[in-house]
């Protein structure tokens, strides 16, 4: 892109900055209008169309008006990253033509409970406009959204040339809901349901499945708890030959899965379903080839229930795999290191932190090309475990696995030093989300604050683009983060702080900044108010438990009238002058029109 | 400056020990004394951040202080009265607010207090202590409501996080493997109670609720076969006498008595010495552990195990997969305590042979 100087005003000349000859009349917004020479407008769109990225895309339809039709006359592809920051008619306005829509609603705090129900992000006024606007729609993809059941059979009975439906970490729909895709969608491709608030009612939905439905080529159904018929899924999974990804429920047994590979040798991404017999009817080696037909498998997910002695059947799929989730796997570490030892091409693990440090030494030894490594907690709650990973199993990743960008872990104890070291020995950490599970713990050798800790992150890693801190902080940790995070655009804090300087720093120095989500922290009306200039360029602010006032609330409201300033009521509701939780977004949208009751826009 | 604990054993210092503290809390938090009444972490009454049972709590908690803070409690070590159990066990994790009232408890008397990240994980004490300590020594001075005892729904288990504990050093939240040996009754008496539910912060750790129930059922489904060991992890309690806190041992990582015996050692070694101190230093370890062993095999504690029927037993009579199935919880004793337990153990084997 060349052009120097956007601008949208309809009635000034434009620089001749562009191969255009003619001076064009901006006044005329019809995109057929062909130039004399240079760019007719349907070979800009073309190019344009090759254009993916959301963020390239913004930028493109900033340059000039021309440029901003065309761009979004060729959009197909619409990503919401906040359903309040705009309102359906506005996109459908602006972008005619779009066959799939990415939305997200409630802020990420959602998914540990600390937003009420009802609080809102309901998709259906958006299928509403949608029927009319994008009678073609053939993607939706949500994330934490309230879906009820008359949503999808909207969905379902509206869009005749439906595809690909993906809901993660929604609320409020049944499996009814999923009879009415399931039922109607014609040309359904892709089925995607995770880890959603979803009301179990049975598996009868799978039966609704059409004979006629052959183009089926993702199904996810792995979070959901009800059995389904066997024999319609294995009916559903033979007949549609394109099929890549299938993650079946914890419900599907061994044998049950061995017959569903059978019809599905092309598949890419598999998710078992329980991986042990009770009652074995036959020897373990029935399985030892099950895998040895998958050619094209590199991800692999369930593994519930696995032990020992049927671990080892997926051996042979083992050499080509990218991605492995144990996530549900409560594995030992040596259980996890015989596995390993197959697994050299792994970029992505997921692991529960049963395998212990000793687990993820393998980790350290066996995957050097590992790129992502996220460990979970078996028992989280359960004060009395003291299981789980130290700073020494970290500590033999990074020896190992100098590629790791992404890590995500959870434990119970954590020391500066180790992770200066791991810093160090990984530099390229793009996201690094680590969690002390006992809030405020210090470095448990130096009794010190871990500041130290994310302060050698930060510096280290200058790619870091994503961050969650944990353990004892100061404001130098906050310090530090806006001195060198230059590239964060993703912070998630909680229990940390001692002063607004905290937030401060942050919101004065990470200049890309996008989401900043806090909670328990002694920020207040100072800290929220240094921001006031921030937050438009940034997509939200979360920030419960801390000391905010509704004043507080009030100006900056006051001040930014195009921030949506929400604060949400606790039930208990005593003093009101303190704002529990708030929640800032930038919105063209104006404020919510369908906020409940204990939501209040200011 | 001494901790509020050491401070008020046995001779009633009550305020100005408290107003020590009190000082030491605000330098130690760099609150703003024109902001004292806030509470940051969430834990007041007026915080929505906790549920309301939370809430309840911190109220409850600051009303049981109060009533705490006019009480000299003068007794012998360990001689809490029963009533100060009950409240112990119906305060939630204010457990650690009232350690400063409670005189010291040697270590023989049942499981230690300890400072220790197990017990906070994942649950709000650490910050509650810190915060309501300090709220609690604001609100001595009078400007709390009555001080209705009101039960606290859920009983929190009080092994709570001594924000002020022993090492008079630390400062925030002392995690610190060493230990004093200072103790309650409250393992014991939660022991002897069901566990209820555990106070927590509402939405920490940031565990999403799918995988919280996935990992619930499984557990759920290994721990609770009942006599039959299924397949997959089988976690029993571990405590010892002395110890701080409750360690769990998945009894099918072993396959024999030996196995399980070293990796108990290994577990508990820093506590047989005292001071257990910097977890780094190998050298310490191994002689803790060969310390321990010694220990062990010489008489001074020994390893019991309680079986389905609730009795206890000792560790070692019978066959490894019939104590695999029958062991409900261990627990190491020390030798002069379990004396009386060898007969029993022999004649329940005799009768079940």
């Amino acid at each position: 892109m060349m052009l120097l100087q956007p601008s949208m005003d309809p009635n000034r000349k434009r620089a001749k900055s562009v191969d255009r000859v003619d001076s064009v009349d901006s006044g005329s917004e019809s995109f057929e209008s062909t130039r004399k020479c240079g760019f007719p407008d349907e070979v800009l769109e073309r190019v344009l169309s090759l254009i993916d990225s959301h963020k390239d895309r913004s930028s493109v339809s900033l340059v000039c008006k021309d440029w901003y039709n065309a761009e979004r006359w060729s959009r197909r592809d619409v990503f919401i990253g906040n359903c309040y920051s705009v309102s359906p008619e506005i996109v459908a306005a602006r972008f005619p033509r779009v066959r799939s829509v990415t939305l997200k609603g409630k802020p990420r705090f959602s998914d540990f409970n600390l937003v009420p129900e009802d609080w809102g992000a309901d998709v259906h006024p958006w299928l509403s406009v949608f029927s009319t606007a994008y009678p073609f729609l053939e993607e939706l993809r949500l994330k934490r959204m309230a879906v009820t059941d008359e949503s999808l059979e909207f969905l379902a009975t509206n869009f005749h040339g439906f595809k690909a439906l993906s809901l993660l970490s929604c609320d409020g729909f049944s499996t009814d809901g999923l009879k009415a895709i399931a039922t109607h969608c014609k040309n359904l491709t892709e089925l995607d349901i995770q880890e959603n608030g979803i009301d179990d009612l049975g598996g009868h939905w799978l039966s609704c499945f059409p004979e006629s439905l052959t183009s089926l080529e993702v199904l996810n159904f792995a979070s959901l708890n009800s059995e389904v018929s066997f024999d319609a899924l294995e009916k559903l999974v033979s007949r549609c030959k394109s099929l890549r990804v299938l993650k079946v429920n914890r419900n599907v047994s061994l044998d049950q899965l061995q017959k569903l590979l059978l019809h599905c040798p092309l598949l890419m991404e598999l998710g078992t379903g329980t991986f042990m017999q009770e009652l074995i009817s036959g020897p373990v080696t029935e399985f030892k080839t099950m895998f040895s037909n998958c050619k094209n498998l590199v991800t692999l997910s369930g593994l519930w229930d696995a032990t020992p002695l049927y671990l080892p059947v997926i051996y042979p799929a083992c050499a080509s795999l990218t991605f492995l989730n144990l996530s549900y796997a409560t594995l030992r570490s040596d259980e996890l290191a015989n596995l390993l030892a197959h697994c050299k091409s792994l970029r992505r693990l997921w692991l529960l932190d049963t395998v212990g440090d000793k687990g993820l030494e393998a980790v350290g030894s066996c995957c050097p090309l590992l790129e992502e490594l996220r460990v979970f907690p078996a028992d989280p709650f359960d004060q009395e475990i003291f299981l789980g990973v130290t700073e020494s199993g970290f500590v033999s990743v990074s020896h190992g696995c100098p590629k790791l960008r992404y890590v995500l872990y959870f434990c119970r104890q954590m020391t500066n030093a180790a992770v200066a070291t791991i810093a160090r020995n990984c530099p390229d950490f793009t996201h690094f989300r680590l969690c002390i599970m006992n809030p405020g713990q210090p470095d448990y050798l130096t009794k010190e604050p871990m500041d130290d800790a994310f302060g050698s992150v930060v510096k280290t890693c200058t790619k870091l683009q994503r961050l969650a801190i944990s353990g004892l902080l100061t404001d130098r940790t906050f310090e530090y983060i806006g001195k060198y995070a230059k590239n964060l655009e993703t912070l998630s804090v909680a229990f940390a702080g001692s002063s607004d300087l905290g937030m401060e720093s942050v919101l004065k120095g990470c200049m890309k900044l996008r989401k900043l989500e806090i909670r328990d922290c002694p920020f207040g009306n100072a800290a929220l108010l240094s921001g006031l200039t921030k937050y438009e360029s940034m997509r939200s602010l979360w920030m419960s438990a801390c000391n905010v006032t509704m004043n507080g609330c009030r100006a900056l409201a006051k001040e930014k009238p195009r921030l949506n300033v929400e604060v949400m009521r606790d039930e208990e509701g005593s003093d009101d002058s303190q704002a529990h939780k708030v929640y800032v977004y930038r919105s063209v949208a104006g404020p919510r029109r369908d906020a409940p009751p204990f939501v209040l826009t200011l | 400056m001494t901790p509020p604990l050491l401070g008020v054993e046995g001779d009633g210092q009550g305020n100005v020990s408290l107003m020590t503290s009190a000082s030491t809390m605000e330098s130690i938090f760099q609150k703003n004394p024109g902001l004292t009444e806030r509470n940051y972490m969430g834990l007041s009454d007026c915080s929505s951040v906790d549920s309301s049972v939370v809430s309840g709590i911190s109220e409850v908690k600051r009303n049981n202080l109060n009533l705490r803070a006019t009480e000299l409690r003068l007794g012998l070590p360990g001689s809490q009265s029963p009533e100060r159990d009950a409240d112990v066990d119906n305060a939630s994790s204010e457990s650690l607010d009232e350690k400063p009232l409670f005189p010291l408890l040697p270590s023989k008397d049942g499981i230690c207090l300890g400072s220790q990240k197990t017990f906070v994980s994942g649950n709000k004490r650490g910050f509650s202590d810190t915060i309501d300590e300090g709220k609690w020594m604001f609100s001595s001075s009078g400007t709390d409501s009555d001080a209705s005892k009101t039960s606290v729904q859920g009983k929190i288990s009080a092994v709570a996080q001594p924000n002020m504990t022993k090492d008079a050093t630390s400062k925030m939240m002392p995690q610190e493997q060493s230990h004093g040996t200072f103790g309650t009754n409250l393992n014991k008496v939660n022991a002897s109670n069901p566990p209820a539910s555990k106070a927590q912060v509402v939405g920490w750790p940031p565990v999403r609720s799918f995988r919280k129930n996935i990992l619930a059922t499984n557990s759920k489904a290994n721990d609770e076969v009942d006599g039959k060991p299924g397949p997959g992890a089988l976690f029993v309690k571990v405590s010892m006498d002395g110890a701080p806190y409750l360690r769990k041992v998945d009894l099918r990582s072993y396959t024999a008595y030996q196995q399980l015996s070293s990796a108990l050692e290994k577990m508990f070694s820093c506590f047989t010495i005292g001071q257990c101190g910097s977890q780094g230093a190998p050298g310490r370890e191994s002689l803790s552990e060969s310390k321990l062993r010694d220990l062990l095999h010489g008489s001074e504690y020994v390893l019991t195990y309680e079986d389905k029927d609730g009795d206890w037993m000792l560790v070692g009579d019978v066959p490894w997969d019939m104590f695999i199935g029958s062991c409900k919880r261990l627990k190491i004793m020390k030798g002069s305590d379990a004396i009386g337990l060898a007969p029993r153990a022999m004649e329940k084997s005799k009768t079940r042979n």
